[in-house]
């Protein structure tokens, strides 16, 4: 697939006339029907209402006049369907919410307009993003542009495909266990999960509130980093942001590796690990050496137990978020016997399958005589899974280095076992739960198929993780993608 | 701790879900299946171990509880399913059958 101008291409051009905003967004659109990503095709949008993009573009001409380019000057962005757009319908791939129209906007959306970036569509997912392959959705699956006969992950799988088939150079996503580095990882892109607390949740439809952040995908590292920029800092419609300075991600790439240390944590590197995606991990940690870096063996031992918590804490908080969707307020309604008999027949009918399994486990892990085996439980060896990071990083290992799914894109269909589906975020789920940020970029391809590494910081450590991986990037070259 | 089709009929009702006998015993069978991967916690020693209450060291900070953040640009009657004169209605609840009684 073709790449798009990168971000730093098109807000150069952008401002000093060489092209217009009008004409970027036209060349997304017909890009979009070159790689067939309608419905019939890849199915990468939800909804894309083209007058409205092209009007967006239009009255971006007024930031022209600034003497200085916008971060995001002229840049389609895409965004997935949970996060609150005023124009598009936010549906969070359900059929609970088809045609829901937000009467706000995210505050990652935005900043993404104040950046001067064109949001460009909404992108298709698994239902509330509970998924890990974009089949969850209502709208039905996404291809993945690379191996149209595959997933492209999930749940934020038509965010990777815009960016991965050349559409937009970057895209939000959003995660909870693994939702931005998986379908990166999968269709071959850049995909960022930030510290907890780093980006507003503010309009970001909730699943698991001590889990959720949005993310981003990039077609390089540096589109990643400048739209990451573009959307972090603290925003008072979100508590839980860190009131923190937010540094200029892309100046990390001047960075030297020089003296710097990357974890190696063996279990990240089962002996069940496929052989292949260790030898392009082995390879990317003998780049980071030549780079200046020291690897250096290390052990996270609660890593295993990460999934089992992950399955007992997300489904607890998503059966509490989820309660809102019961036919009064917004979205769906379908009559039945009286009120409690239109919250259960809307609720039934308006949610899929995996979204109806995560609200039981989740209500019957928190209902009397469970709370203590399960809910209470997980929470503490979530602690323990907290502090495998803590005693890594507090030793002066700088960053990680993971391979970031166990295996590469499967084929669609290929999974119906809900808990082996579970275990593609086996890689990435213990960042979400300890609240550091997280990254995979591309690494090379195993039959053909992209592989992604995956980079693990500590807390408002993206600056040192963005050093780690511009250089990375770099070492790779052509051999990312190959 | 096997799961009965008797528990996921509890769990559905405080859940706010219908589900049809087949929809009930094919849960039964797949949250046993997931819960029973969850049981590898239980061998966790876990004494002397606090339960995460927040993300991060700064905790959970909560924000002030006051009215909505932000205005609405757009009336309840362009989202909600139902609305009369600024009220979100509903069916009737299965005690109140006439209006006499309600």
């Amino acid at each position: 697939m073709s790449t798009p101008p990168s971000i730093t291409d098109l807000r150069t051009r952008t401002h000093s006339g060489a092209v217009g905003i009008h004409d970027t967004v036209a060349g997304a659109l017909d890009r979009m029907k070159q790689v067939k990503a309608g419905r019939d095709g890849l199915n990468i949008f939800v909804s894309l209402d083209e007058k409205h993009v092209r009007k967006h573009a239009d009255a971006c001409d007024g930031l022209l006049s600034h003497a200085e380019p916008t971060p995001l000057l002229g840049v389609p962005v895409a965004i997935k369907d949970n996060i609150a757009t005023l124009h598009h319908p936010t549906t969070c791939g359900s059929r609970i919410l088809e045609g829901y129209v937000s009467p706000y906007e995210a505050t990652v959306v935005r900043r993404l307009r104040d950046a001067g970036a064109v949001p460009f569509g909404k992108t298709n997912m698994d239902e509330f993003a509970m998924g890990s392959s974009t089949e969850h959705s209502a709208y039905g699956p996404t291809r993945n542009p690379i191996a149209p006969d595959r997933v492209p992950g999930g749940s934020s799988g038509g965010s990777a495909a815009a960016v991965a088939a050349g559409i937009v150079p970057a895209a939000l996503g959003s995660e909870t266990g693994g939702s931005v580095r998986q379908p990166a990882a999968f269709c071959g892109v850049v995909g960022v999960k930030p510290t907890y607390g780093r980006v507003s949740r503010f309009g970001l439809v909730a699943f698991a509130s001590s889990l959720d952040q949005v993310g981003v995908f990039g077609a390089t590292v540096d589109d990643a980093a400048r739209t990451m920029h573009a959307i972090a800092g603290r925003d008072p419609l979100d508590s839980t942001t860190a009131d923190l300075p937010v540094p200029e991600y892309h100046r990390a790439s001047e960075r030297s590796l020089r003296g710097l240390v990357v974890g190696r944590a063996k279990e990240y590197f089962p002996d069940s690990l496929d052989s292949r995606i260790r030898a392009r991990c082995d390879a990317a940690f003998e780049k980071l050496r030549e780079n200046g870096a020291e690897v250096r063996d290390v052990s996270l031992p609660h890593t295993e137990l990460a999934i089992p918590v992950y399955y007992i804490v997300a489904p607890a908080e998503a059966s509490s978020n989820l309660a809102r969707f019961d036919g009064v307020r917004y979205g769906l309604r379908v009559e039945g016997d009286g009120l409690r008999g239109m919250y259960e027949a809307t609720r039934s009918q308006g949610f899929g399958a995996e979204v109806t399994r995560r609200i039981m486990i989740g209500t019957y892990v928190l209902s009397a005589g469970y709370y203590d085996a399960y809910y209470r439980k997980a929470q503490q060896v979530r602690t323990l899974i907290t502090g495998d990071f803590a005693r890594v990083f507090g030793s002066g290992v700088d960053v990680l280095f993971t391979p970031t799914t166990p295996t590469p894109a499967f084929p669609i269909g290929a999974i119906s076992d809900p808990y082996e589906m579970y275990l593609s975020d086996i890689f990435t789920a213990t960042a979400n739960l300890a609240g550091v940020p997280a990254m995979s970029q591309p690494i090379g391809r195993v039959d053909g198929l992209p592989i992604g590494g995956q980079f693990i910081a500590p807390h408002f450590g993206e600056e040192m993780m963005f050093s780690f991986a511009y250089a990375l990037e770099r070492a790779l070259g052509a051999e990312a993608h190959s | 701790m096997a799961v009965t089709i008797d528990d996921v009929r509890h769990v559905a009702a405080l859940a706010r879900l219908g589900l049809s006998d087949e929809r009930a015993a094919s849960l039964a069978q797949e949250m046993n299946t997931i819960l029973g991967h969850m049981d590898a916690l239980s061998a966790v020693d876990t004494s002397g171990v606090d339960a995460v209450a927040g993300v991060g060291a700064g905790g959970l900070p909560v924000r002030a509880d006051k009215g909505p953040p932000i205005p609405l640009l757009r009336s309840l009657d362009a989202f909600a399913p139902e609305v009369r004169d600024g009220f979100l209605l509903v069916p009737r609840l299965s005690t109140h059958d006439t209006a006499e009684e309600a």
